[in-house]
C-alpha cells in the first residue's frame, strides 16, 4: 500500500461532518498555518514540497503563488477550479463528495497565504448535488470559528462562496472560468495580463485545482521537505487518477507516483486487470487531451523502460512515443474497442466545447468530428487521413487558449499510432461497420496478463 | 407573467450577496439556474428579460450568457430530461444501447419529448461520472451503471411521481 495523504480518511463513517473530520485531526492545519505562520512561509512551504498543479497543466503551485500582484489597497482572489468537464476525470467530484472539509481547510490556508478575503468554488453546473454538501462544510467550519470573521482571533477574514457553472467545459480553462464567473460567456481572454496581475474583477487572482488546493493541508501538517520525499524526482507527493474504460476496477485512485503503469492497471490495489478477460489494446493516460499510446508504448518506453504513473514517465518520449499525466483521467480500452469511433466521439467533443473564438479552432474541431464521422460510418477515404493531419496541425499552436491544442492531439495520436486501423476502415466499409480491427494486426506485442 | 415568489427572492439575493457592491452581474449563472428550476425548467424570453431586469443589466447581456452555456434550456422540456453521456468512456460501456433503448421504451430519438410531456431525452458531452459508465443526468442527480433494468426503473419511477404530483 502506497502512502495516502488525501484519501486515507475518505472513508472513515461521518467524515463529510465537521465533527468527525476534527477528531480525526482536521483543521489542524489551519491552526498551524494561521497561527504559528505567515503567508510568505506557507507559500515559502509550498515551494519546498515541490507541489504540481493537478487540473492538467502541472505547474509548480508554489510558483504560481509567488506571482500573484499586491498592489495596495486592491483586493486578490482565491478561485478553487472545480469545473471538472475533461473526459476521463472525475477525481475532484470524488474528494468533494466523500471528504469536503479538506478541501475547505486547504482553501482557508491558500487563502491566507495570496491574501484572499473572500474566495469562490467554481464547479461545474452539472455536479448540482455537490455545492450543497460544499455549503454545509463552509456553514460547519464557519460556526466553529474557522471560517467568518477574525479567524482563530487572529484577525484574518475569509469566505467561501460555491458558484455553479451551466455546462461548458471552457470554463474549465482558467481565464474563462473568471469570464464565467464574472456573469459572462465563457470566452477565454488573451494573455498577458495573467490572472495573477488582472483577474477576476480586474483583481489579481490565482486559480488552482480542487486536488491541488487539498494537497495544501497534509504540506502543511507534515512539512514541505517531507511532502517532496514521496513520489520521485519532480512527481513530488501523492495523485489522484480516475480511472475508467474496460477494467475491473473503475474508479479514483490515490497513488504515490513511483508505482509502475502495468501495476496500476493490472494489480488488485487498482484497476484490477481488464475486465472479462480481454487484452489491453490502448489507454489515453491523462484525460481525453493527451496523447493515447497502444499498450506497447504504454508499458514500457522506447527504451525498454518500464513506464511510471508520474510526470516524467508518462511524457518520456515526448508526443512521439510518450504521452502525458494531464488531469490524471485514465481511460483503458481493451482488445475490442474501435479507435477511429473513439477518437470520432472525443472530436466530437471538442467540436461541441469551441467557444468559437478563434477560427482554427472553431471550423477544424468541426472538420476534424465530421471526418473521422464519416469514416467510422465507412464513408472515408485514403486522403481523409492526411485531410485530418492537416487540420490538426493548422489547429495546434494557432488559437487563443489551448483547448485548441487539446482538440488536435487526440487526433493526432490516433493516427500517429493507429494509421493502419484508420486505413483498414477505409478499405473495409463494411466490416468495419461489424467488427473491430483485432489486435492480431499489430505487429508489435501486445501485453496479454499473466 | 413571471415573478419569483418570497422565498426564490430571498434565494436571488443570497446569491447577489456573494459579489462585491456593483458586481452583481456575477449571479448570473446562479441565477438562470435558479429562474430555470422556477419557471418550468426552461428559460423564455420574458425570463431572461425578467432576469435582466433584477441583475439590472441589459437583455442582450442575458441572451448571450443563457445561449452559450448548454444546460439552459431555451425551449420548452418534458417534466424529466434525461440526458444520457454519450462521450468516449461512456461510448466503450454501451451509452448507444440505451440511447436506443429509451427510444425503443418512449419512442423518442436525442432532442424529443414525449407526446404526454412527460420525457424529453438528450444526449450530453462528459458528465464526470465516467467510472460508472453508462449514465445519465436526472434532474439534480446522476444515475450511473445503466442497465436496461434501470432505464425501466427510472421511468417508472419518473410516472408514479408525475401520477403523484397530479
Ligand atoms: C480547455 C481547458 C479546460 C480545463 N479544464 C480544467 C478543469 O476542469 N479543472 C482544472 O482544475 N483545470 C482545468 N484546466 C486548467 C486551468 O486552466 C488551470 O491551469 C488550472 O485550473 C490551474 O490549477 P492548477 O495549477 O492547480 O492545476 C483547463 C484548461 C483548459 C485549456
Ligand atoms: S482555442 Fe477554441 S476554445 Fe480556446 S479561445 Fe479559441 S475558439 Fe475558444
Ligand atoms: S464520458 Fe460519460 S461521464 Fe465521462
Amino acid at each position: 500500500m502506497g502512502v495516502k495523504l488525501l484519501l486515507d480518511k475518505a472513508h472513515i463513517e461521518g467524515i463529510r461532518s465537521f465533527e468527525v473530520y476534527r477528531r480525526e485531526g482536521g483543521y489542524k492545519a489551519v491552526e498551524k498555518a494561521l497561527k504559528e505562520m505567515n503567508p510568505e512561509s506557507i507559500v515559502e512551504e509550498v515551494k519546498k514540497s515541490g507541489l504540481r498543479g493537478r487540473g492538467g497543466a502541472g505547474f509548480p503551485a508554489g510558483m504560481k503563488w509567488s506571482f500573484i500582484a499586491k498592489p495596495e489597497g486592491v483586493p486578490r482572489h482565491l478561485v478553487c477550479n472545480a469545473d471538472e468537464s475533461e473526459p476521463g476525470t472525475f477525481k475532484d467530484r470524488y474528494l468533494m463528495e466523500h471528504i469536503p472539509h479538506l478541501l475547505i481547510e486547504g482553501l482557508i490556508i491558500s487563502s491566507f497565504a495570496l491574501g484572499s478575503n473572500d474566495t469562490y468554488i467554481y464547479i461545474r453546473g452539472e455536479y448540482a448535488w455537490i455545492p450543497d454538501i460544499l455549503e454545509q462544510a463552509i456553514e460547519e467550519a464557519k460556526a466553529n470559528g474557522f471560517l467568518g470573521k477574525n479567524i482563530l482571533g487572529t484577525g484574518f477574514d475569509c469566505n467561501i462562496y460555491v458558484q455553479r457553472g451551466a455546462g461548458a467545459y471552457i470554463c474549465g480553462e482558467e481565464t474563462a472560468l473568471i469570464e464565467s464567473l464574472e456573469g459572462k460567456r465563457g470566452n477565454p481572454r488573451i494573455k498577458p495580463p495573467f490572472p495573477a496581475i488582472q483577474g477576476l474583477w480586474q483583481r489579481p487572482t490565482v486559480v488552482n485545482n480542487v486536488e491541488t488546493l487539498s494537497a495544501v493541508v497534509p504540506i502543511i501538517n507534515i512539512g514541505g521537505e517531507e511532502y517532496a520525499k514521496i513520489g520521485i524526482g519532480r512527481s513530488t507527493g501523492t495523485k489522484l487518477i480516475s480511472a475508467c474504460g474496460n477494467i475491473n476496477k473503475p474508479g479514483v485512485y490515490e497513488i504515490d507516483m513511483t508505482i509502475s503503469v502495468e501495476e496500476f492497471i493490472y494489480s488488485d490495489e487498482y484497476c484490477g486487470g481488464i475486465a472479462n478477460g480481454k487484452k489491453l489494446k490502448a489507454c489515453i493516460p491523462g484525460g481525453s487531451s493527451v496523447p493515447v499510446l497502444p499498450a506497447n508504448l504504454l508499458l514500457k518506453t522506447v527504451k525498454g523502460e518500464p513506464r511510471l504513473m508520474n510526470y516524467e514517465s508518462l511524457a518520456d518520449g515526448g508526443f512521439a512515443t510518450g504521452s502525458s499525466m494531464g488531469s490524471g483521467g485514465f481511460i483503458v480500452l481493451d482488445e475490442d474497442q474501435c479507435i477511429v469511433k473513439h477518437t470520432y466521439t472525443l472530436a466530437r467533443f471538442y467540436r461541441h466545447e469551441s467557444c468559437g473564438q478563434c477560427s482554427p479552432c472553431r471550423e477544424g474541431t468541426g472538420w476534424m468530428e465530421k471526418i473521422l464521422k464519416k469514416i467510422d460510418e465507412g464513408q472515408g477515404k485514403m486522403s481523409d487521413i492526411d485531410l485530418l493531419w492537416d487540420i490538426q496541425r493548422k489547429i495546434e499552436g494557432n488559437t487563443i487558449c489551448p483547448l485548441g491544442d487539446a482538440a488536435a492531439w487526440p487526433v493526432a495520436a490516433a493516427i500517429r499510432h493507429f494509421r493502419d486501423e484508420f486505413e483498414w476502415h477505409i478499405n473495409h466499409p463494411e466490416e468495419a461497420q461489424k467488427r473491430n480491427y483485432g489486435l492480431a494486426h499489430y505487429a508489435d506485442p501486445i501485453h496479454v496478463p499473466a | 407573467m413571471v415573478q419569483f415568489s418570497q422565498e426564490q427572492l430571498t434565494e436571488f439575493n443570497r446569491l447577489v450577496s456573494r459579489y462585491p457592491e456593483g458586481k452583481q452581474k456575477s449571479a448570473l449563472l446562479p441565477v438562470l439556474h435558479l429562474a430555470q428550476q422556477s419557471f418550468g425548467g426552461w428559460l423564455s424570453q420574458e425570463t431572461l428579460d425578467y432576469v435582466a431586469e433584477l441583475l439590472k443589466i441589459k437583455p442582450i447581456e442575458v441572451y448571450e450568457v443563457a445561449t452559450f452555456y448548454s444546460m439552459y434550456n431555451l425551449k420548452p422540456v418534458g417534466k424529466y430530461l434525461f440526458e444520457v453521456c454519450h462521450t468516449g468512456p461512456c461510448m466503450i460501456k454501451g451509452s448507444d444501447d440505451i440511447v436506443a433503448y429509451i427510444y425503443e421504451k418512449l419512442g423518442i430519438r436525442p432532442g424529443e419529448t414525449t407526446a404526454d410531456g412527460l420525457f424529453t431525452l438528450k444526449t450530453a458531452e462528459c458528465l464526470g461520472a465516467c467510472g460508472y459508465a453508462p449514465m445519465m443526468q436526472l434532474g439534480k442527480h446522476y444515475r450511473e451503471h445503466l442497465t436496461k433494468e434501470k432505464v425501466d426503473a427510472i421511468i417508472e419511477e419518473c410516472r408514479k411521481n408525475a401520477a403523484a404530483n397530479n
